[in-house]
């Protein structure tokens, strides 16, 4: 005999009978459903604490500026999309952009040979080195770039040590370069931990087959490694640039005046300079700059893969 | 001619364990020899070895007269189909199958010329644009044939290149490698635990256990003639029965009983008789109308039919011994005594 469950709301029903589409159909619709319930809280949170608000901000960026700093919601314009054409706003953005890619490569260049080699450890110091790793998160991250203003600070240790070995006082903090280092600083494992997992994914007898067949180690990497390695790679790369794009403490901490940056530059359009619609615009410029960014970076590996 | 691999002292240590113990071995040019034994017996670390991705703790591995010591792999003229094929996943089958003449700088247009007949040597013309991951098992394991001969090396190294497919594919593989093999006259170095794969393909076969060769031999030679239990054990079906030499081959059982067998040990060794079960005849009790030597008389304990053949365990006293009899037209069969 033929016993169907089918699942209702809160019953259970039992039919005895045979199956029939229509009951197939009915017990697939269940299943579907008690899918959406469980994810309902999460869906729920992210529509209103972030859907709703980008909504506001995308609504805002269309508005008016009254003379003494109030938005207006009426008199929709595209002035702000317009300012972004700004010399000085395209001089923030090509920083921004430049110190991003920047700090990305360099990223990937300290990062990959790093993971390769928690890869290819034994099982327990793989797991030791992985934890090292992730130490750095136990700390809070406003400390941990303040520490940094100390160390490249004109007293601190890395001007001392140019001063005793007759370079003269160094100059780092408040530079592009103190952003930089404190991008790469703070964005490091990001980059470590998803390469670690798509190498550490990868099937060795590959690289062994590709030796045999005459390539030279470089080569066993480039052909083999390097391209099995890719998904690691781009979302290392996703998860490195687009914080660094969006950066606003360390550059805060560590930049001067004159390396204003795109986070810091839309905080000031917001508290400073009381300009909510321009605000917005760049918020939504940036947004698009990173999406855009993301898409061809993904279709790009997609491509090789 | 020199021999194609030479294996001389080898031993191969992981820390305190010997996977390999100081083996000495020749593979002739264009035989197709195979290495059998259990798992972890150490014939894919001597493969290994070979290839060039284990290197030898002890020892001395040549090819073609040539001293291979610390070379690394893509330095030695041989290629490896490795035990799960290896296959790049991000390359189609074409790409797969030039590779190595791809590493090696052959001529572009030989390359493509090459891989063509290489893909066409294994039957899967039509197939070169195709990834790896839309393959069957039986389809992957040609490319990875392909791959390997694409580059004509003077030795083909398999590493249980059979075990992941199902029966049928795999007899059917057993004789297209075989016929290959003749085909394009290169010697084939085989892995397998599987003793059917290795008999029917070999020309000679290498019986490993715990790290040592025990014995070398045509396939008839180590079915007919096994030097040790562990052969005669490891290969084919057999019943081991112990007794004592007394004469010129004559050897009494543990019951008083003795049997002629074609042992050249002196009188008063103690021996073990091995007893194979498709040379074992039922006859029903007081059936004199045969004449011979060997007989023992026992009681069916069990029977199992298998189709082709039909099979007994047999108690014989001092032994439960194994017996298979072909089904044929007309066979006749014995009950299992119930007890």
């Amino acid at each position: 005999m033929a016993g169907r469950f089918v699942e209702g709301s809160r019953r259970v029903s039992i039919d005895t009978g045979p199956v029939t589409p229509a009951l197939e159909h009915a017990a697939e619709k269940a299943a579907r459903r008690r899918g959406l319930r469980l994810a309902l809280p999460g869906f729920s949170y992210l529509t209103f604490f972030f859907a709703l608000p980008l909504v506001i901000v995308f609504v805002y960026s269309f508005a008016t500026r009254s003379a003494t700093g109030r938005t207006l919601l009426e008199g929709w314009n595209l002035e702000s999309y317009r300012r972004l054409a700004n010399p000085l706003v395209l001089e923030i953005a090509w920083r921004s952009l430049w110190l991003a890619v920047l700090a990305t490569v360099i990223c990937l260049v300290l990062a990959y040979p790093f993971s390769y080699f928690i890869a290819t450890r034994g099982p327990v110091l793989r797991n030791v080195l992985l934890v090292l790793v992730m130490i750095p998160f136990w700390s809070n991250f406003l400390v941990r770039t303040y520490a940094w203003r100390v160390l490249l600070g004109s007293d601190g240790p890395v001007s001392r040590l140019t001063e005793f070995l007759g370079l003269g006082e160094t100059r780092i903090l408040f530079t592009p370069t103190a952003v930089l280092i404190g991008l790469v600083y703070g964005f490091l494992p990001f980059m470590v931990l998803p390469l670690y997992a798509s190498i550490e994914r990868i099937d060795w007898s590959l690289v062994e087959a590709s030796r045999d067949l005459y390539a030279s180690g470089w080569q066993s990497f480039r052909r083999v490694t390097w391209p099995l390695s890719r998904p690691g790679v781009i979302a290392g790369s996703i998860l490195v640039f687009i914080p660094s794009l969006g950066a606003y403490v360390t550059p805060e901490i560590l930049g001067g005046a004159k390396t204003t940056l795109l986070g810091s530059y839309i905080v000031t359009q917001f508290l400073a300079a009381r300009n909510w619609p321009f605000g917005s615009a760049m918020s939504f410029a940036v947004m698009a700059v990173m999406l855009a960014a993301t898409l061809i970076y993904f279709r790009s590996g997609a491509k090789t893969l | 001619m020199e021999p194609a691999v030479q294996l001389t002292g080898v031993t191969k240590r992981f820390g305190e364990v010997v996977a390999v113990d100081s083996l000495d071995l020749q593979i002739r040019d264009g035989e197709f020899f195979s290495l059998l034994g259990p798992s972890g017996c150490g014939k894919t670390t001597t493969l290994r070895m070979v290839a060039g991705l284990e290197y030898p703790t002890e020892g001395s591995i040549q090819i073609y007269g040539e001293e291979m010591g610390l070379r690394p792999p893509n330095k030695r003229p041989i290629n490896t189909v490795f035990q799960s094929y290896a296959l790049f996943p991000h390359m189609s089958v074409a790409k797969n199958v030039a590779f190595g003449l791809e590493m090696k700088k052959v001529e572009p247009s030989e390359v493509t010329e090459r891989v063509a007949r290489a893909i066409d040597l294994v039957r899967l013309t039509g197939m070169e644009n195709r990834k790896p991951t839309q393959l069957s098992g039986g389809q992957q394991q040609r490319v990875a044939l392909a791959r390997a001969l694409v580059n004509r090396p003077k030795v083909l190294l398999l590493d249980e290149p059979l075990g992941a497919l199902d029966l049928k594919l795999r007899q059917a593989m057993q004789f297209e490698l075989k016929e290959l093999q003749e085909r394009v006259g290169i010697t084939f170095v085989y892995v397998t635990h599987d003793q059917e794969e290795a008999l029917t393909m070999s020309d000679r076969i290498g019986v490993m256990n715990e790290g040592s060769l025990l014995q070398i031999g045509t396939p008839q030679q180590i079915y007919e003639q096994p030097e040790t239990r562990f052969v005669a054990d490891f290969i084919g079906e057999t019943t081991f029965v112990s007794g004592v030499v007394v004469g010129d081959g004559v050897v009494r059982l543990a019951d008083g009983s003795t049997v002629k067998s074609n042992t050249d040990a002196a009188v008063g060794t103690g021996v073990s008789l091995a007893l194979r079960p498709e040379r074992l005849f039922l006859y029903p009790a007081g059936d004199t109308t045969v004449a011979g030597g060997n007989r023992l008389n026992g009681t069916v304990n069990r029977r199992v039919y298998l189709g082709n053949s039909l099979f007994y365990e047999v108690d014989v006293g001092v032994a439960m011994v194994r017996v298979r009899h072909e089904n044929t037209l007309g066979m006749r069969s014995f009950d299992p005594v119930n007890r």
